[in-house]
């Protein structure tokens, strides 16, 4: 019975994140246009978007090859997969312990790989460029990336996010100057992976300087939907990510009541939802970069948080 | 334990055995029954070792050893299995095996046989030897004998004036590496003369001694294994050969070199001062991380992967110099760590190399071309082959659920525990190495899309490619067999490690807890709380969602499909060229680490409106190791023999005096130190 409560529970976990993540995506898109005094769509615009897509026939190149096919599928799950292992709403759940902060960040690296390859497999210039330009952004990112989760796991002693999340949550770990600098380079990193202004431009197409719009540009249909609906389980990923290792609040423990639950759901949606009000108040406020500027921010990240493991390394009180 | 007598001997007994297949080999010549005989024998030869080796290394036991009484007089040849002689002799032989078995179907596009295959099996008989040496003797004659013969095939398409170069750069550091170690080991036998490792071992040896014995091991292994600045060989020479031997080299060999420094630094040095660790760290980040940024710039697949081999060798040099400074602190647990992460990635790199230069000889044979910049497309033409050599790249760029991420993760968890290191220089140096590790980790994957991106996938850009045709069974067996173990290792990898735990034990004193036990068949490096890894979860939870979400779709929405032209936003062109090629992919890396890394001269020639020439870009890279060593080391030779030619012109009667003055200071020298 209490096996069948666990898998329902990481189940529960597994489904939310899929299910909001367009709506995640479509608020944002709604703040955005707000804010630059537009209407914009529906917050539930995202999810009309994917139906329609997955309705409609694939148009492949014809030398595309089985890459190019199942490279879709295996970017959502890999994506979907390392979502469904950050703790949302719950810490402790059954397969928790199954991938660590690192193992999630390589499932990302997963994912990028084969998007880079499906980039590339048609043989245009367009899938060449953003292949090139996601990995050489993603070879700035991952390593900080990998700082900010030594500095996160020096402060917990462990890299099992639901041991940190549960710390967090009960205030022990304190204020730090290393936490502060790795949320700050947390913050550049996940604006570098999700493509966001001003690293990349999601709204943008036909323009020399983009990324991950010019991978997928051969893409269509149900293939489309499915890279479509990655990007927004991985900014769903980033945000949970923001949620539970820098504020952890209302994550219900392990063997926690029901109520428990219900309260660990309404401050994950709640937190998400500030989150994409901040997110695109953020964007707004800056203007797209040149390609060749991207070291300085990523670089910044790297720096930030290369800093405060140097701090954690020279005493455990930083 | 009774048991490893017979495997020990068993296993000793095939490098007399590879030994006659030499001879065979040179006596039968160019017949047309060479090939398939000499790689049929190794391989059956190969397969008799590895199982010895395997039974030897999963049954831990109290050492094998043995003595003749060939060789130097007093010393005799030892020979000896323990935990780590066992597990690169698994290593070893488990390559030559695959190897021989890809040899038997692309051996036989080999132009001039006669000059690989006695050299073949006398270079499998010298790496089998160094293994089981258990003297300095032994041991640097199984070295030399091991270099020669690989250097002979190194050789074997001599008429390219680039093969020979590298033929003789190649020879220049293995003497410059025997030298070294020759040195080493005449330092840790002291003045006795006890060559013996068991005299080594018991003697204490006074920390100069030690000290000096580690940096020459180092500089003699590492010179082997590929440690930057001792790399400029590997990228030149592992390329030259045939490819199943360029897999040899890179995959194999220069484990031999991992394990001359482990048995020297960790078994025989005695014990370790927290320093060596520092040393060996350092360099091994900037091995890493050197290597992989020019493995990145490389446009010739084969010299792409020989430079990557350099990345692997710091990322298991960063595994060994933790474990040494974990051990010089006392720190057992931890040391034990750090070492299985590097031994997992010993294993780990000799398979998904191995695999890579199969897959790279592969597209040699089919399209005749290993530069990246005229292939192209194979996907279409090699579909075996692609898929093959796309579990390698996925597995060298650490990704989940591959073997290479575990053994990564491993060494990212030693570096987590390291804050408990007392030195303030290590508390420094483990950090900035983790960031290194970290970068070489992330800057793996792009340069693995590139070259599978560039070879296989896309449109082909030369009509060699468009032309090409699968390889024959024997070739994608063994690739198949190889991708297959990256998958079983990453998949269960708890395995590996309790069957490193004897090793660890013998060599740091401690183990890592027992993985087996650990439910679902996950892996936690110290305990579950701190961390845990499965990757069997994690690959059934992927192919789950995956396949779910496909099934789904095709389902309930739709599966029409349509093929059409490409689109490429209204303005697709024709020509392959218009692809993103090698050079261009790694364009922005390029632009990125170029000021602070390499040493890269671009030259732009564009025409301008209205001219009819062509336009034209030049890029040369120069590895800095040239420039910062060995430019002036040449210099420094130069200048000293244009000095000393002077002595060639001199008066007899001048000779006269340099002879008795030569002799009066030798005869004070003597004089003085007695």
């Amino acid at each position: 019975m209490a096996l069948i409560v666990d898998f329902f529970l990481q189940g529960v976990q597994m489904m939310l994140v899929v299910a909001i993540a367009p709506a995640v995506l479509g608020l944002t898109r709604k703040v955005k246009a707000r804010l630059l005094r537009r209407i914009g769509p529906p917050v539930l615009q995202p999810y009309r978007d994917l139906w329609k897509l997955m309705h409609k026939e694939a148009v492949l190149a014809h030398n595309a090859s089985w890459i190019y096919r199942t490279a879709p599928y295996l970017i959502f799950a890999a994506t979907w997969v390392a979502a469904a292992l950050v703790p949302s709403y719950a810490a402790g759940l059954l397969f928790s312990w199954s991938a660590d902060l690192i193992a999630i960040v390589a499932l990302l690296g997963t994912a990028r790989f084969a998007l880079a390859l499906a980039g590339m497999d048609v043989g245009t210039a367009f899938g060449g460029i953003g292949s090139s330009r996601e990995m050489m952004i993603a070879s700035l990112a991952e390593p900080a990336m990998l700082l900010i989760v030594f500095t996160v796991a020096l402060v917990a002693g462990t890299t099992q996010l639901s041991a940190v999340a549960t710390l967090f949550s009960t205030g022990s770990a304190g204020l730090r100057v290393s936490l502060g600098l790795g949320l700050f380079a947390f913050l550049l990193v996940a604006i570098a992976e999700n493509a966001r202004i001003p690293i990349d431009n999601p709204a943008t197409h036909l323009e020399l300087t983009m990324v991950h719009e010019a991978m997928v540009l051969e893409y269509s249909g149900r293939h489309l939907a499915m890279i479509e609906a990655a990007s927004a389980v991985k900014l769903v990923l980033y945000f949970s990510l923001i949620a539970c290792l820098f504020a952890p609040l209302g994550i219900a423990g392990p063997g926690a009541a029901a109520s428990d639950y219900a309260l660990g759901i309404a401050a994950y949606l709640g937190k998400l939802f500030v989150l994409a009000l901040l997110l695109p108040i953020a964007e707004t406020g800056v203007a797209k970069m040149r390609v060749f500027r991207y070291p300085l921010f990523v670089g910044s990240a790297f720096a930030a948080a290369a800093l405060a493991v140097f701090l954690l390394f020279v005493s455990k009180g930083f | 334990m009774p048991g490893i007598d017979l495997p020990a001997a068993t296993g000793l007994w095939c490098v007399p055995g590879f030994l006659c297949l030499a001879g065979v080999a040179a006596a039968v010549g160019q017949r047309k029954l060479a090939t398939p005989l000499i790689y049929g024998g190794s391989l059956a030869l190969a397969l008799v070792a590895l199982g010895a080796a395997l039974t030897c290394f999963l049954q831990p036991g109290p050492p094998w050893t043995l003595a003749l009484p060939i060789g130097l007089p007093g010393i005799g040849a030892r020979f000896r299995v323990d935990a780590l002689s066992a597990f690169f002799l698994v290593v070893v032989n488990l390559g030559a095996a695959i190897t021989s078995l890809y040899a038997l179907g692309y051996g036989r596009h080999e132009e001039a046989p006669a000059r690989v295959l006695p050299f073949y099996a006398a270079f499998l008989a010298g790496m089998n030897l160094v293994i089981f040496a258990d003297d300095a003797f032994t041991y640097l004659l199984a070295w030399e004998f091991m270099s020669l013969a690989s250097w002979a095939i190194v050789l074997a398409r001599h008429r390219d004036p680039a093969n020979s170069r590298a033929a003789f750069l190649y020879l220049v550091m293995a003497s410059f590496g025997t030298l070294c170690l020759l040195l080493g080991f005449g330092l840790l036998a002291g003045p006795a003369g006890g060559y013996a490792f068991e005299t080594i071992r018991r003697v204490s040896h006074t920390p100069f001694a030690a000290t000096l014995a580690v940096v020459l091991a180092l500089l003699g292994a590492g010179s082997k294994a590929g440690l930057v600045p001792l790399h400029v060989w590997l990228p030149l020479a592992h390329p030259a050969a045939p490819s199943h031997v360029s897999a040899l080299l890179s995959g194999v060999m220069t484990k031999v070199g991992v394990y001359g420094f482990t048995r020297i630094v960790l078994d025989l040095a005695g014990p370790p001062n927290p320093w060596f660790g520092l040393t060996v760290l350092t360099l091994g980040g900037i091995t890493a991380a050197i290597g992989v940024l020019y493995a990145l710039m490389q446009h010739d697949l084969k010299r792409l992967l020989a430079y990557h081999t350099v990345e692997n060798i710091g990322i298991i040099f960063i595994g060994l110099g933790l474990a040494l400074a974990f051990r010089a602190n006392g720190i057992k647990v931890a040391a034990a760590l750090a070492l299985t992460a590097a031994l997992f990635h010993v294993f780990n790199h000799s398979v998904f190399k191995s695999l890579l230069f199969f897959g790279a000889g592969a597209v040699l044979t089919a399209a005749g071309e290993r530069d990246m910049e005229r292939l192209g497309g194979l996907i279409h033409r090699m579909p075996q082959t692609t898929v093959a050599f796309l579990i390698g790249c996925a597995a060298i760029s650490a990704l989940p659920p591959l073997n290479g991420f575990v053994s990564e993760w491993l060494t990212f968890q030693a570096i987590l525990v390291s804050p408990d290191l007392p030195q303030w220089g290590l508390k420094l140096t483990v950090p900035a190495a983790g960031a290194l590790l970290a970068l070489s980790a992330a800057l793996a994957a792009a340069c693995f899309v590139k070259a599978f991106g560039v070879t296989f996938l896309g449109r082909p850009r030369s009509a060699a490619a468009k032309a090409a045709m699968e390889v024959d069974t024997f070739s994608l067996t063994a690739m198949f067999l190889l991708a297959a173990i990256c998958f079983l290792a990453g998949v269960l990898p708890g395995f590996v490690i309790d069957a490193l735990s004897p090793l660890t034990a013998m060599l740091t004193g401690g183990t890592m807890p027992h993985q087996a036990a650990l439910p679902w068949m996950s892996i936690a490096p110290i305990a579950e709380s701190r961390s845990s890894y499965n990757g069997l979860i994690i690959l059934t939870f992927l192919i789950a969602s995956g396949s779910v979400t496909a099934m789904a779709i095709h389902r309930f929405a739709t599966r029409a499909t349509r093929r059409s032209a490409i689109w490429d936003c209204g303005f697709p062109l024709d020509a392959p060229q218009t692809q993103y090629g090698s050079a261009s992919f790694s364009m922005p890396i390029r632009r990125v680490f170029g000021t602070v890394v390499f040493s890269v001269f671009e030259r732009v020639d564009m025409p301008r409106p209205g001219e009819l020439r062509a336009g034209s870009f030049r890029m040369r890279i120069i590895d800095p190791a040239w420039r910062l060593a060995y430019g002036p080391i040449a210099r420094g030779v130069a200048s000293i023999s244009l000095i000393l030619n002077q002595l060639q012109f001199l008066t007899i009667r001048r000779y006269l005096t340099l002879v008795v003055c030569t002799l009066i200071a030798l005869l004070l020298l003597v004089a003085t130190w007695r």
